[in-house]
């Protein structure tokens, strides 16, 4: 984009987003300030480097929480008892990317803990941040994804039940009605797979009756990601399976600004597990690991859900707003957002936003 | 303070906590002996702390950076000085929290020529009643005030000001009651049942009806009726 019209499209953000202003309403119960525990993974490649930087992050805002570390490699063949102990204890848990072994038979620890925790619902936020340049504007697009079955259920051939159907089409609707959001678009490809995304789909046009003021449609998966990448404005909440959550999800992330900044969480009925919401990098390359020159945002952005989740708002709020000052001064980017920082930089920089 | 409505005092941002279940108000009074009644002031250490918790707690979670306690010390040194000690307890655990101490009369001054200077307050029971009411009164009157009752357990909520909470009769004749009070104290109260959205929504709504200007109850020199003001807010929902 050529400057004048960066500007021009900076300073209409810039007038819309309006300034965050506090909550008169927010009165905490007795109690809510002790330190709650969060487990932590720190996980592969440049995982540890996003989470510490989330630790730094906390750190600083003295946010009332304090994190069990437990060190998982992707190379390990189960996940750990102790650590799904943990998540079970402390109900919340905070991670970085887990490398997943080649190979047929195993399924990846990632795999593992959202079908040990039954995380049934991954959730991505693609929205685009002020004062980072994309080829797409006005993109505000959730996806919600079936976390449990579908192509990914390591068993490679497709499994689709009506309990997880329901289960993900409640979640959807539910979300869209708690967020003010004003439709949920169903991602298939039933003409191919007839019954299985069948069956998604009835369940999908069953629980959209009972949400009357929510529009609903549905598409078929790769008109689906030619509309996203041309009119991806279209989109509000978006639902779907398993594999193609992944394809939508890292492509609704990869126009709203990258991998390096969307934020995401897999939750269930019990338990919740927040990490960068792009499936697609969230390792890393060693050449981002040897130069610490990852990306913490997304993960920043990710703690920040999980602040939410446990009813810290005003945590939330205040981390959100320093991450996206940092963002839209421009000064301080990693690489892959076409700057030349390094993570302790962008970290130092959020951490000198914080009011 | 609510934009848009003027009052004489601009910049007030004050939360009033309130000892809710001791104090002054602890119901012991009794005939000492024919025309000679004794009032009871119950000031409990337990009491004390816990009420001393949460306007900390609660400043840490909301960002608020002062804590003023109200008393009378210097009158009742025993009830109030064990209010007092709880309160320096409590404070040496939030260093970063500013805490402060203020006599009730000073305080009642303070609060009509610089309201500016409080942020969070907190008090036993009886002057829990002065001080909120007349904070209330400067950021905008009693019709306008959003407020709680809570406890471990549960919660009550109603309008923020006790003063005139059951209104003159010509009130309730001619249906000019302000409902911004308790609405706001809904907007509370669906945050505390976790629904943020319409939380934010509501009080967005009733914000924006009272920046407006036009549809304002009689408190607020306007000339609608509380049906009208409803009518306005319903209409400012997205």
């Amino acid at each position: 984009m050529s400057t004048s019209r960066r500007s021009v499209s900076l300073l209409k953000t810039l007038m819309i987003h309006k300034p965050q202003t506090r909550a008169v309403t927010y009165m905490p119960r007795p109690g809510d300030g002790a330190p709650r525990p969060i487990t932590l993974i720190p996980g592969d490649g440049i995982g540890p480097l996003v989470t510490n930087a989330v630790e730094q992050v906390m750190e600083a805002m003295q946010a009332p929480i304090y994190f069990e570390r437990y060190e998982v490699c992707g190379d390990m063949e189960w996940m750990p008892q102790e650590v799904i102990d943990s998540i079970k204890k402390n109900k919340v848990c905070l991670k970085g990317g887990l490398r997943t072994r080649m190979g047929g038979g195993v399924s990846s620890l990632n795999v593992q803990l959202r079908r040990e925790l039954d995380l049934y619902a991954s959730l991505v936020d693609c929205c685009n941040l002020p004062g980072l340049p994309t080829r797409h504007e006005n993109v505000d697009i959730v996806v919600i994804r079936e976390n449990t079955e579908g192509e990914y259920s390591g068993l490679e051939h497709e499994v689709i039940t009506k309990f997880c159907s329901e289960r993900i089409a409640k979640y959807a609707f539910e979300y869209a009605y708690l967020n003010n959001r004003k439709k949920v678009t169903a991602v298939h490809k039933a003409n191919i797979m007839k019954l299985a995304d069948g069956l998604f789909l009835e369940s999908c046009r069953h629980v959209a009756t009972k949400y009357p003021t929510i529009t609903y449609d549905e598409i078929i998966v790769d008109n689906c990601c030619m509309q996203l990448v041309s009119k991806p404005e279209q989109f509000d909440v978006m639902v779907t399976p398993n594999l193609y959550g992944n394809l939508v999800a890292n492509t609704a992330a990869g126009i709203a600004g990258g991998n390096g900044v969307m934020p995401g969480g897999n939750v269930g009925a019990e338990h919740a597990v927040f990490e960068q919401g792009a499936s697609a990098g969230n390792v890393g390359k060693q050449k981002m690991v040897e130069q610490k020159t990852a990306n913490p945002v997304a993960l920043l952005l990710s703690s920040a859900m999980m602040l939410r989740h446990l009813q810290f708002p005003s945590f939330a709020d205040r981390l959100e707003n320093a991450v996206k000052n940092v963002i839209l001064e421009g000064k301080h980017r990693t690489k892959d957002l076409s700057g030349e920082s390094t993570t302790q930089q962008v970290v130092d920089a959020v951490i000198a936003k914080i009011d | 303070m609510k934009p848009g409505l003027p009052t004489r005092h601009e910049n007030v941002d004050i939360v009033v906590i309130r000892e809710n279940t001791v104090g002054e108000y602890s119901g012991l009074e009794y005939e000492v002996v024919p025309v000679v009644f004794e009032s009871v002031k119950v000031i409990t250490k337990f009491c004390s702390e816990r009420i001393a918790k949460y306007p900390f707690e609660y400043a840490y979670l909301n960002d608020r950076r002062k804590v003023t306690s109200v008393h009378k010390v210097n009158i009742m040194k025993l009830a109030d000085g064990l209010f007092l000690e709880s309160f320096r307890r409590v404070a040496t655990k939030y260093p970063t929290i500013e805490y402060n101490e203020i006599i009730l009369d000073n305080c009642c001054m303070q609060l009509v020529s610089k309201p500016e200077q409080f942020d969070i307050m907190v008090t036993p029971n009886l002057y829990g009643n002065h001080v909120p009411n007349t904070s209330a009164g400067i950021a905008g009157g009693t019709g306008v005030m959003p407020g709680g009752n809570v406890g471990a357990e549960h919660a009550v909520f109603e309008q923020g000001a006790s003063a005139g909470n059951v209104g003159k009769e010509k009130m309730v004749e001619h249906k000019t009651v302000n409902p911004v009070a308790l609405l706001l104290s809904s907007a509370m109260m669906l945050r505390h049942l976790q629904f943020p959205s319409f939380s934010d929504r509501l009080e967005n709504a009733v914000k924006n009806v009272i920046l407006e200007g036009k549809y304002l109850t009689k408190d607020l020199r306007g000339d609608f009726t509380t049906q009208e003001a409803v009518d306005a807010v319903i209409a400012n929902i997205e």
